[in-house]
């Protein structure tokens, strides 16, 4: 410190900062102190943490599921069973040259007997024999993107050369995909609603403290012809940065989480848990868009912090003359 | 200025404090109400500041008939009164020069156009060297003199005082009086409640006195 500023005289205003002397008309009209700054942020932080953790998980799955869809629902397998006094090579060439002459089918590719052995060697190992196991043969065709087939004349046209062939388009199996994906996204957005009505709660609980402490510069203000607008904008202005506050740390510790979980999933890949999240989904990493979803998610939050705090606030006015 | 006609109060069930009050207050005049204690000084007083509704009668405040105003009017019209309370009513965080200030801040005034009349007045109520002084370690006179300096410092049209003077010694009562006199002068209406005969003796002013909630006017 200088010599000069040794002279000047320090104003304490209300315990916050010390102020020389001359700077006049620095003090908040409602000091900062008066409100109950950090049990609110960390309220927002941890509400604003939850959504985003919620939201991230339901985009996580969303994608995945919509992926799992796409690449599902651009095939069709046709599954050619043995049967006794049948060959079963000869019914699987006859069913993917059935399929060949369908017209919308870009590509069809039989499984060789070795490749159908491959698919079932998790559940059944490997050095099995498989010449004297019933396996039955599979053929992956893919359908060009937005071709409608009948799939009953296909079926049909199929079953007329390979009578043990069964055709499936997974359509059950991607409704069920499509019931799951939705049923998630529904207890996503009803987690969120629940987040949003806990925050609007506990900002108007703190936000009638915060008038109650300051009953007293609400009624000076008055005295000196303040207006109910004016007093809540005093107030607004700390509300809205406790939110925006609250909102970024809780946001931004939960990207920040997501940032880092491609990595930690990465430690965890070949153990069986690993895989079966990576199965589940994917990478387990957000998209940009992701990212934006969050960020503005925060903003959202921030946004519902002060509308809630404003409308208590002229609630509150209302009863103070 | 302000009119009242057949006005009534009330708190709650209670039994009617203030009966028939009938009295007009002109504009630039200068009256000192009173009476004993609890004659209803102080709620007579909140009437004209809009703190109370009456419970009878019509009020009429610079043209505008009370009752039919909304929160935003009410505020409007404060602007235009200066009010001393018994109880100051100082903000604590905020220096003597602030809380002094604070009307110009209320309507959005630049600091530096009103720097100069708010430090002249604090010097004239003898604030000068405690202007950047908090109320909390401020002496009950001061603090007494920082919240006139307040209400007149935006010259208001109408001045209400409740016991100005009643912290103060004889000389420091004298100086305020002046003051009160001197912002009438100017245009203020001005309309000190108080007990002190000695004060009102100093002054040749309109008495306004209530007794058993019934007011009485000696011109």
């Amino acid at each position: 410190m200088s010599r000069a500023d040794e002279h000047v005289p320090m104003v304490d205003l209300a315990g916050e900062r010390l102020l020389p002397a001359r700077a006049r008309n620095l003090s908040p009209i409602v000091p900062r102190a008066s409100i109950a700054t950090r049990a609110l942020v960390a309220v927002v932080a941890i509400m604003t943490f939850l959504a985003s953790i919620t939201t991230g998980m339901v985009l996580l799955v969303s994608s995945s599921a919509a992926e799992w869809q796409s690449e599902v629902g651009s095939e069709i397998t046709i599954q050619v069973r043995p049967q006794a006094g049948r060959d079963l090579e000869t019914d699987a060439a006859a069913a993917a040259g059935a399929m060949r002459a369908q017209a919308g089918i870009v590509e069809v590719k039989p499984f060789t007997k070795d490749e159908s052995a491959k698919l079932l060697e998790p559940w059944l190992g490997t050095g099995l024999s498989f010449d004297d196991l019933p396996v039955p043969r599979v053929i992956i065709a893919r359908v060009q993107p937005g071709t409608a087939l009948d799939l009953t004349e296909l079926r049909k046209r199929v079953a007329q050369v390979a009578p043990n062939a069964s055709v499936d388009d997974h359509r059950a199996w991607i409704e069920r995909m499509r019931s799951m994906s939705g049923a998630t996204l529904l207890a996503g957005v009803g987690i969120l609603i629940l987040v949003i009505i806990a925050t609007i709660i506990s900002v108007s609980f703190a936000t009638r403290g915060a008038m109650a402490a300051n009953r007293p510069i609400v009624e000076v203000l008055h005295f000196v012809g303040a207006g109910d607008r004016y007093i809540a904008d005093r107030f607004f202005k700390h509300f809205l940065l406790l939110g925006l506050e609250g909102g970024v740390i809780g946001g931004g510790v939960a990207m920040l989480g997501f940032g880092f979980s491609e990595s930690i999933a990465g430690w965890f890949s070949g153990t069986p848990v690993g895989d079966q999240f990576a199965a589940l989904l994917g990478t387990f990493s957000l998209r940009p868009s992701g990212y934006l979803v969050l960020a503005a998610q925060a903003v959202l939050i921030a946004a519902v912090t002060a509308w809630a705090s404003r409308r208590t606030l002229f609630a509150t006015l209302d009863d103070i003359e | 200025m302000v009119r009242f006609e057949n006005v009534g109060l009330r708190y709650g069930l209670g039994p009617e404090i203030l009966r028939d009050l009938n009295f007009l207050v002109p504009a630039h005049s200068f009256q000192f109400l009173t009476g004993p204690s609890g004659a209803g000084k102080t709620s007579l007083l909140k009437l004209l500041f809009l703190s109370l509704r009456p419970t009878r009668g019509l009020v009429n405040l610079f043209g505008h008939d009370v009752s039919l105003l909304g929160k935003d009017d009410i505020a409007n019209l404060r602007k235009r009164i200066g009010i001393v309370l018994q109880d100051f009513r100082l903000l604590d965080h905020m220096t003597t020069y602030e809380n002094v200030a604070l009307p110009f801040r209320v309507i959005g005034r630049d600091e530096s156009s009103y720097r100069k009349e708010v430090i002249d007045l604090l010097k004239w109520v003898g604030l000068g060297e405690r202007m950047d002084s908090l109320p909390p370690i401020l002496s009950g006179g001061e603090k007494q003199r920082a919240a006139i300096a307040r209400a007149v410092i935006s010259r208001p049209q109408l001045l209400l005082a409740d016991e100005p003077t009643g912290n103060v010694d004889p000389t420091l009562g004298r100086r305020l009086l002046r003051l009160f006199i001197e912002l009438n002068k100017s245009g203020t209406a001005v309309i000190i409640a108080t007990h002190d005969v000695t004060l009102m003796d100093q002054y040749d002013a309109r008495r306004l006195v209530l007794h058993q909630g019934r007011l009485h006017i000696y011109e």
